[in-house]
C-alpha cells in the first residue's frame, strides 16, 4: 500500500524557514500505526527527526499534530487517516527541528504545581493506609504520560504558556489535592489562586478531546475551582 | 581537540527506575549530581512495566522474604548469586513501603494496605503454592513508580541533563572511572562530564532482536560503553522471552493477566500449561511457559490461519476485574491486537523481553572485573544498577516483578555506595587526562567522514534478523555456530556505517548510528556467550544439550569484548545470613 504524507520540515542548520515536504511511501502489511510509517520514512530520508520510544502509548514521546489534531503517532491507526496525511509539530511550542518541539515551558508549568506528595508527618513504619475508595479518586489523574497533547491544543495555553499552568499541570495539581496522603491542600490552592494560573481555563475542552489516555483535565480543573469556591464561603 | 568540561560529584547515566532511585540518594545527601538521559525521565522504559513489584509484605497471605529468596534462586536456575538475592528479597518490603511514602499510587485492599496479586514463580513455603506478592498499581505499576520517582527527584532538586546521550566511559591510567563523554542532542555538542563516581543505569538492549517488547531506546548503550572501556560483560547468553507479547506487534501483555486468573489455550482449546507445570500451571516461571508455548506452536497446535500463536483468555474474569485491575491491557489489546479481551482472547507469542546478563556488579552496585586470580576486583568509581547490571539476582531466568524491585533496591544501594566512596575514598577529583575525549571524538569523526559506507537501518535489520533466528527460545549447536559467524560479519559492516544527515541540531540519524554501535556489541556478546554454553539452564534452552550440568556449568560467563574471548567465574553460593540453597531439579 502506498500512502501520501506531508510533513513539516525545519532544520535550523540549513533551512531559512519551515516548509511542508511531500512523501509517497510504500508500506508493508505489518505497518499498522503512523509511527511505523514514520520509521519507514526515516529509513529512506535519515534527515527526518522526531521523538519516539515505547511505541505503545505509555511513554508520551511521539505526540504530534496529525491531520490537524494532536495525538500519539504510535497508537494512531494508518487506516483512520485521510490522505495526504499532514503531520506537524505540536502547536504553540517553539520548534527545534522538524517534529521536535522545545517542551521547557510545558515542564516548567508541571513543576510549578509541586508534583509530589507533601506530608511532613513522620512516616510510619509500614505503608500509609488508604481505602480503595480514596485510592479510586486518583484514577483518571495519575495515568497522565506528560505527552503535552492537551496543553498544546489549548488556546489559553497558546496565549499564556508562561502564566497559565495548562491542562496537564492542573490535572497533576488535582492528582495531589485528591490524594488523602497529601497534607498541603491549602498551600496547593494558594499556589493556583491567580487570574492566570488556574482561571485562564475557559472550558473549551480541547484537552479532553485529544488526550490519548482518555483523561479529563477539564473535570479536574472544575474540581479545583469548586474547592477554591468552598474555601471562600 | 578540546571539549568543554563540567564537573560533578556523581554522574548517573540513565533516568529509569534505577537511575532515579540512585539520584534521590545522592541529591538528598547534598552531592552535586548530574543525571543524563536520552529521553525525558518519565519516558524511560521503566514506564512500560505493568504487573507489579514484588515484596513479602504479606498483605493478603502470610509471606516471608526467605520464601521470596527461595523462589528467586529457583527461578534463576541456580545461576543467581545468593548473597545478592538475599539482599534484594530482604530489602524488598522496606523499599516498597518507601515508594508508597513517596506517593506511589498503589491499588489498595479493603483494609487500606497495598494490593498484592499472584505472579509467575512466586510461591509460599519454599515453592508449595502461589502467593500474592506482586504489589500493583492496576497494570501500570512501572508508570506509577517511574513518575513517583521522577516527582520525588523534582522535590530533591536533582539536576537533569535531558536528551543527552553518553558516548564513552573515561578511565585514567590506573583504570579508575573518572567520567563520561556525552552528546547534547539539541546542539550536537560533545562534553566531558568529570566525576568522582559514575553510575550506569542505562537499561536493556532488547532491540538486538527483531521482535521485542522493548522500546526503541533500549539499545544497550551502557554495555557498549563498558565493552569499549575494556570491562567484560556477564551472562549475556541469558535473554528472557516473555510468554505474552501481542502476536505480530510485540507489545507486552502483563503476566498479571494470568495472576488475576487468565489462562493460555492452544488450537484445541486446551489449557496446555496443566501438562507442563501441573502445580503452578499458567503461573510457572517465564522460561517454562515460553518453552511450552513454543512447543505447542512447533507441534502444530498453534492458533490462527498460520497456527503461529496461542490465545490468552481472560473474558471469564468479567468486565469488572478487567476494567479495574487490567485497564491498560484492555486498551493495548484493542489497539494492537484488535480484540476486546472482555469478549475475546488475545493472540500472544513468546517475545524477547529482558536481559538477565549485563555489567558485572555486586550487591553494593559496584562494578567488578577480573584482575589476576581474583575474578571480582572493584573498578574504582564505577557503579551499575538495574537491567544493564548483572548483580546477579536473576541468573538464568528472572521472575516477573523482580525487575522493578531490582531497580529500586540496587539503585538505592549503588547510590549509598557512591556516597560512601565520594566521602571517604574519592574526596577530590582525579586529574582528567588531556586526551579524555579523543576516543569519542574519533568515533564521531569516523561516522562524519565515512564514504561509500553501510546504511544504519540495513545493518540494524541484518543484526536483528540474525539474533532473532540464531538465539531464540530454542537453541542448538549448529544454529549458534552459524550465528557467531554471521554476527561477526555484521559487526564488521557496523564499523562502516554512513549517515547522510551531517547537521548538528537534533540529528537522530547520528544517535541511531551510535546506538547501533552499542547494540552490535551486545549482539556479538550474546551469540558468543550462548554458543559456548553446552547445557540448558533457565532461558538458555539448548536442544543438543538438554540437561543442566551443575558440575561443569554452574558458573557465570564473562565476555571480553576487546578480544571476543570468554572466561568464567563462580556463582556466589553463600548468602549473607541464611543457609545455602543447594541446586535441585526445577519443577513447577
Amino acid at each position: 500500500m502506498k500512502m501520501h504524507f506531508q510533513l513539516y520540515r525545519y532544520n535550523p542548520d540549513v533551512d531559512a524557514k519551515p516548509y511542508m515536504q511531500d512523501y509517497h511511501v510504500e508500506l508493508e502489511p505489518s505497518d499498522k500505526k503512523l509511527l511505523d510509517a514514520l520509521v519507514r520514512l526515516k529509513a529512506v530520508d535519515d534527515t527526518l527527526s522526531f521523538r519516539r520510544s515505547c511505541r505503545e502509548g505509555v511513554c508520551g514521546s511521539d505526540a504530534m499534530n496529525i491531520n490537524g489534531k494532536n495525538g500519539l503517532a504510535c497508537i494512531t491507526d494508518l487506516t483512520e487517516l485521510k490522505q495526504p496525511v499532514q503531520i506537524r509539530p505540536l502547536p504553540g511550542l517553539p520548534v527545534i527541528r522538524d517534529l521536535i518541539v522545545d517542551m521547557t515551558q510545558f515542564f516548567k508549568q508541571y513543576h510549578s504545581i509541586k508534583p509530589y506528595v507533601i506530608n511532613n508527618d513522620p512516616a510510619p513504619e509500614r505503608e500509609r493506609l488508604q481505602s480503595p475508595e480514596d485510592r479510586e479518586e486518583l484514577d483518571g489523574l495519575y495515568e497522565c504520560i506528560l505527552c503535552a497533547c492537551c496543553s498544546t491544543s489549548c488556546p489559553s495555553f497558546w496565549w499564556n504558556p508562561d502564566k497559565f499552568v495548562g491542562p496537564a499541570g492542573l490535572l497533576a495539581a488535582y492528582r495531589f489535592i485528591a490524594d488523602t496522603r497529601d497534607t498541603a491542600i491549602n498551600e496547593r490552592l494558594d499556589n493556583l489562586e491567580d487570574p492566570y494560573r488556574l482561571f485562564r481555563c475557559h472550558t473549551i475542552m480541547n484537552c479532553v478531546d485529544v488526550c490519548p489516555k482518555h483523561l479529563n483535565p477539564t473535570k479536574a480543573i472544575g474540581k479545583i475551582k469548586d474547592l477554591m469556591l468552598k474555601r471562600v464561603v | 581537540m578540546s571539549v568543554p568540561v563540567r564537573k560533578f560529584d556523581a554522574v548517573i547515566v540513565g533516568a529509569g527506575g534505577a537511575g532515579l532511585r540512585a539520584a534521590l540518594q545522592l541529591s538528598e545527601a547534598g552531592l552535586k549530581t548530574a543525571v543524563l538521559s536520552k529521553v525525558f525521565p518519565t519516558r524511560s522504559h521503566t514506564v512500560a512495566a505493568q504487573g507489579g513489584i514484588s515484596a513479602s509484605l504479606g498483605n493478603v497471605q502470610e509471606d516471608k522474604w526467605e520464601w521470596h529468596m527461595y523462589d528467586t534462586v529457583k527461578g534463576s536456575d541456580w545461576l543467581g548469586d545468593q548473597d545478592a538475592i538475599e539482599f534484594m528479597c530482604r530489602q524488598a518490603p522496606e523499599v516498597v513501603v518507601e515508594l508508597e511514602h513517596f506517593g506511589m499510587p498503589f491499588d489498595r485492599l479493603e483494609n487500606g494496605k497495598i494490593y498484592q496479586r499472584p505472579f509467575g514463580g512466586h510461591m509460599a513455603e519454599f515453592g508449595k503454592t502461589p502467593v500474592q506478592r506482586a504489589c500493583a498499581a492496576a497494570d501500570r505499576t512501572g508508570h506509577a513508580m517511574l513518575h513517583t520517582l521522577y516527582q520525588r527527584n523534582v522535590r530533591a532538586n536533582t539536576q537533569f541533563f535531558v536528551e543527552w546521550m553518553a558516548l564513552d566511559l573515561i578511565r585514567d591510567a590506573d583504570g579508575d572511572v573518572i567520567g563520561v563523554t556525552a552528546l547534547e542532542m539539541e546542539t550536537g555538542e560533545t562534553y566531558v562530564l568529570h566525576a568522582k563516581a559514575v553510575l550506569f543505569a542505562t537499561g536493556g538492549a532488547g532491540r538486538i532482536y527483531s521482535a521485542s517488547t522493548n522500546a526503541f531506546i533500549n539499545t544497550g548503550d551502557g554495555l557498549g560503553m563498558t565493552v569499549r572501556a575494556g570491562i567484560p560483560l556477564e551472562d549475556m547468553e541469558f535473554w528472557q522471552f516473555h510468554p505474552t507479547g501481542v502476536a505480530g506487534a510485540g507489545v507486552l501483555i502483563t503476566e498479571g493477566v494470568r495472576g488475576e486468573g487468565g489462562i493460555l489455550l492452544n488450537a484445541n482449546g486446551e489449557r496446555f500449561m496443566e501438562r507442563y507445570a501441573p502445580n503452578a500451571k499458567d503461573l510457572a516461571s517465564r522460561d517454562v511457559v515460553s518453552r511450552a508455548m513454543a512447543l505447542e506452536i512447533l507441534e502444530g497446535r498453534g492458533c490462527g490461519k498460520e497456527k503461529d500463536h496461542v490465545l490468552l483468555k481472560l473474558d471469564h474474569l468479567g468486565p469488572e476485574i478487567i476494567n479495574h485491575r487490567l485497564p491498560g491491557i484492555r486498551e493495548i489489546a484493542i489497539k494492537f491486537a484488535g480484540v476486546d479481551p472482555i469478549k475475546d482472547p488475545i493472540p500472544v507469542v513468546p517475545t524477547t523481553h529482558y536481559m538477565m546478563g549485563g555489567i558485572p556488579a555486586n550487591y553494593k552496585g559496584e562494578v567488578v572485573a577480573p584482575q589476576g586470580d581474583n575474578p571480582e576486583v572493584r573498578v574504582n568509581g564505577f557503579y551499575a544498577a538495574g537491567e544493564c547490571a548483572c548483580a546477579s539476582v536473576h541468573g538464568a531466568n528472572r521472575l516477573g516483578t523482580n525487575s522493578l524491585l531490582d531497580l529500586v533496591v540496587f539503585g538505592k544501594s549503588a547510590g549509598n555506595s557512591m556516597i560512601e566512596f565520594i566521602r571517604n575514598e574519592r574526596k577530590d577529583w582525579k586529574p582528567l587526562p588531556e586526551n579524555a575525549a579523543d576516543f569519542s571524538l574519533a568515533r564521531l569523526a569516523r561516522l562524519e567522514n565515512q564514504t561509500d559506507g553501510e546504511e544504519v537501518a540495513d545493518v540494524r535489520n541484518a543484526m536483528q534478523k540474525c539474533v532473532q533466528l540464531r538465539a531464540g527460545v530454542f537453541r542448538n549447536d549448529e544454529n549458534l555456530a552459524k550465528g557467531v559467524a554471521e554476527i561477526k560479519e555484521i559487526a564488521e559492516r557496523a564499523k562502516r556505517t554512513q549517515i547522510k544527515d551531517k547537521s548538528k541540531v537534533w540529528n537522530t540519524a547520528r544517535t541511531e548510528a551510535l546506538e547501533l554501535e552499542n547494540l552490535i556489541e551486545v549482539a556479538v556478546a550474546t551469540l558468543i556467550s550462548a554458543e559456548a554454553r553446552k547445557e540448558s539452564r533457565g532461558a538458555h534452552a539448548q536442544d543438543d544439550h538438554p540437561e543442566r550440568h551443575d558440575d561443569e556449568w554452574m558458573k557465570h560467563t564473562l565476555y571480553d569484548g576487546q578480544n571476543r574471548t570468554l572466561s568464567y567465574k563462580p556463582v556466589h553460593t553463600q548468602p549473607l545470613s541464611v543457609e545455602y540453597i543447594a541446586p535441585q531439579k526445577r519443577v513447577y
